[in-house]
């Protein structure tokens, strides 16, 4: 299916309620012509994956404004192998200090968008990084 | 120019009768051509030879001097406009201000309080330069306190970690990653005794940046202070506990917005009976501007939800004057200069309205709205840091233009992390910079009679007051944000905001526009996982301590309050001193109300 839409879940982990980012993206990514499930807020890495495994998605973007991005990425990354659905890729924004992209990335997250991205910068990276699975 | 007669007319003031009086010409025609209101004896700011010959005058220019200048040189823009859309115009004479009316403005601490709450404002005393923190342990926390009060700040303002913002204790599963990472970690009344140790309670007034799990905040307060020998009555800051503005913008929430409603107006009560120092309820524009309002948006919707809290409070039988005095307000200062400061100005009239003609309150102090402010978190940028501080400048110069009664500024490295001692230490000078140096503390309401400032004003009120009808239509502010009126408004603004940014209409310096290619990097603030383990270990001590039956017996008369109609503040201040947990008190909530869940519409 070369011309399947991409499917991207948006997700909001954690506490932080701070959801103008997430919701941004979301509708940049839907009016760049992809499929996008917004998980809304306050969502544990848990429900993120089983989210994910269910609307069969392509990739996850995870939008973390707490500082909790060290714990939260990981957790959601560990999940997705424990299911199988290693392949989904999980990219990502928010607050996150220069210094821990190189380590987040180590821990498999595609790639980091920090303040000042422009959405569509995000549009053209999930364009050119992310295939619907197979 | 003629000189404005408005000292000659000032004794002829008389405040109007209704709150939908109409100030600018356009609106006064409409309102007048549709009846919708009696006509009142004016004193006009201009007469009207002198705006006879400025109009003509003004005509003369624009076809004069303005076209040929235009001819030359192109404006740089076909249209201007204030962020939230108000048009602007090449200039602001008094041949647009005809209908300028000196009782809008009133004087300093005279209904409509348009030129400010207070009759001296700065010159008798400035406002309260208070700097929100609050980061990993309540020791921690403690010490940054009592570093900024050892450099000139004037009073505490503690933010908490997300965990204790949702009800839940560092322990608990959803506290993952987030024990002491956005503001102080608390769980137990003994975390607060840290967390305030060695600060004389009866001598400071501190606030305390807190909603869902505010009643608990506010008992552990409490019971500190009783602990230092300061009876409650004495205790002196404000709770931020404005629920409403949760579920529109911030989304740090427990159960769902009626019995949300309910804590926060047994809280009012309580406090006008108990605390006659204690502001109860800050209602806040400031996270709905941070979640994408515009500013007219953020003056409407928190008007709306102050509007909600009096309803509330009056419905449950509570006279208006016992405790609308003490309800306060809380701004977020942005980029836009003017249209900031019209704003400040714009909410105090229209507030002062809404409590003597809407809901009858008598006594002067509930007509004044008194606020905090705080410079735009969200206007800051990640690049080119350094930048923030002249931002925070500017957005600070409005606030106290605007006639803010206390203010924060933020820090330059905000846009990465909590921030450090040294750039919240220049963000504090930069208050005292403009305290003491720009001389703006001199005069009051500086900007007052500007042509354009009060067009601003005059519009933003006019726009403001248009929503207000609306959501009232929609069965008040409740209603609305069960419907998610207003977060779809904030959305589609946000949205609109980020297209202007990306389409370059909008430049953002060092963003898409003047961008360095080398930065240099800047320290930064970081909170090790030690927080959250050592918080951990304190709590199961806690718990160990603790007289588990008294627990029990407390949460269970915490609970029958809930489902009764007995006022919580008595029952969770036992609970809390009994060291029960704010996340096992809010479990009492999730039980009775059930946790509320917003769905993903984006």
């Amino acid at each position: 299916m070369p011309d399947r839409k991409l499917r991207i879940l948006v997700a909001k982990p954690g506490l932080d309620g701070h959801d103008r980012g997430a919701k941004i993206i979301a509708r940049a990514l839907r009016d760049a012509g992809m499929e996008v499930i917004y998980t809304g807020l306050h969502q544990t890495p848990e429900m993120i994956v089983s989210a994910a495994v269910q609307e069969d998605v392509d990739a996850i973007g995870l939008s973390i404004m707490s500082g909790a991005h060290m714990t939260l990425f990981p957790a959601v990354i560990d999940l997705l192998k424990e299911q199988k659905a290693g392949d989904i890729e999980v990219f990502g924004g928010g607050i996150i200090p220069d210094d821990d992209i190189p380590r987040l990335k180590q821990l498999g997250v595609s790639e980091i968008f920090t303040p000042g991205s422009s959405t569509q910068d995000i549009v053209q990276w999930i364009r050119q990084h992310i295939q619907p699975r197979a | 120019m003629p000189k404005p007669p408005a000292r000659r007319t000032q004794k002829k003031l008389r405040p109007a009768k209704s709150l939908r009086t109409a100030r600018s010409p356009r609106a006064a025609r409409k309102t007048s051509a549709t009846g919708a209101r009696k006509s009142r004896p004016t004193a006009r700011t201009y007469d009207a030879a002198t705006v006879r010959q400025l109009s003509s005058a003004e005509r003369a220019w624009l076809q004069g001097e303005v076209a040929r200048s235009t001819a030359r040189a192109p404006a740089r823009r076909t249209e201007f406009l204030t962020d939230s859309g108000i048009p602007v115009p090449t200039v602001v004479t008094p041949a647009e201000r005809a209908r300028e009316d000196q009782a809008e403005l009133g004087l300093p601490g005279r209904f409509p309080y348009t030129r400010g709450v207070q009759p001296t404002m700065y010159r008798g005393r400035l406002w309260t330069m208070r700097m929100f923190a609050g980061f990993g342990t309540p020791a921690d926390t403690n010490q940054r306190f009592k570093y900024l009060m050892t450099h000139g700040t004037t009073g505490l303002s503690t933010a908490f970690d997300m965990p204790a913002l949702m009800g839940y204790d560092a322990d608990h599963p959803m506290s993952r990653g987030e024990v002491g990472k956005e503001g102080v970690a608390v769980s137990t009344l003994r975390d607060f005794e840290i967390l305030f140790d060695g600060i004389p309670l009866d001598q400071v007034t501190t606030s305390m940046t807190i909603n869902a799990s505010a009643i608990v905040a506010l008992c552990m307060y409490i019971a500190v202070a009783e602990k230092q020998g300061v009876p409650m009555e004495k205790l002196g800051g404000t709770i931020q506990n404005d629920m409403l503005k949760e579920y529109i913008a911030q989304k740090e929430w427990i159960v769902p917005p009626r019995p949300a409603v309910r804590i926060v107006v047994d809280m009012i009560d309580f406090c006008s009976r108990h605390m006659p120092r204690w502001h109860p309820v800050s209602i806040s524009g400031y996270h709905i501007r941070e979640a994408g309002a515009t500013a007219v948006q953020e003056l409407a919707f928190t008007l709306a939800d102050g509007i909600g809290y009096v309803e509330e409070c009056v419905k449950r039988g509570l006279a208006v004057d016992d405790f609308a005095g003490r309800l306060s307000f809380f701004w977020d200062v942005h980029n836009d200069f003017f249209e900031e400061v019209a704003k400040f100005r714009a909410a105090r009239r229209i507030w002062a309205r809404v409590m003597r003609d809407r809901f009858g309150a008598r006594d002067p102090r509930s007509w004044q709205l008194r606020t905090h402010a705080q410079t735009a978190g969200v206007s800051l940028t990640a690049q080119q840091p350094y930048n923030n501080v002249v931002r925070t400048a500017l957005q600070g110069l409005a606030a106290v233009l605007g006639g803010t009664q206390s203010l924060h500024t933020n820090s330059l490295d905000e846009t990465y992390a909590l921030p450090t001692e040294e750039s919240v230490t220049l963000a504090l000078r930069t208050q005292q910079l403009i305290a003491h140096e720009s001389g703006v503390d001199r005069v009051v309401d500086p900007l007052g009679g500007s042509y354009y400032v009060e067009y601003l004003t005059d519009e933003m009120e006019k726009r403001a007051l248009e929503y207000i009808r609306r959501i009232d239509e929609m069965g008040g502010i409740i209603r609305a944000v069960e419907e998610g009126y207003p977060q779809k408004e904030i959305g589609e603004s946000a949205y609109r905001y980020q297209r202007e940014v990306e389409q370059g209409e909008r430049l953002i310096v060092g963003v898409n526009a003047f961008q360095s290619d080398r930065e240099e990097p800047i320290q930064i603030l970081k909170i090790d996982e030690r927080v959250a383990e050592e918080q951990v270990d304190r709590l199961r001590k806690v718990k160990a301590e603790r007289n588990g039956k008294a627990v029990s017996a407390a949460l269970a008369r915490v609970e029958a309050a809930c489902r009764g109609t007995d006022n919580l503040m008595p029952p969770v201040l036992e609970a809390v001193k009994a060291y029960a947990t704010l996340g096992e008190i809010s479990d009492v909530f999730r039980k009775v109300w059930g946790q509320y869940r917003e769905g993903g519409i984006f």
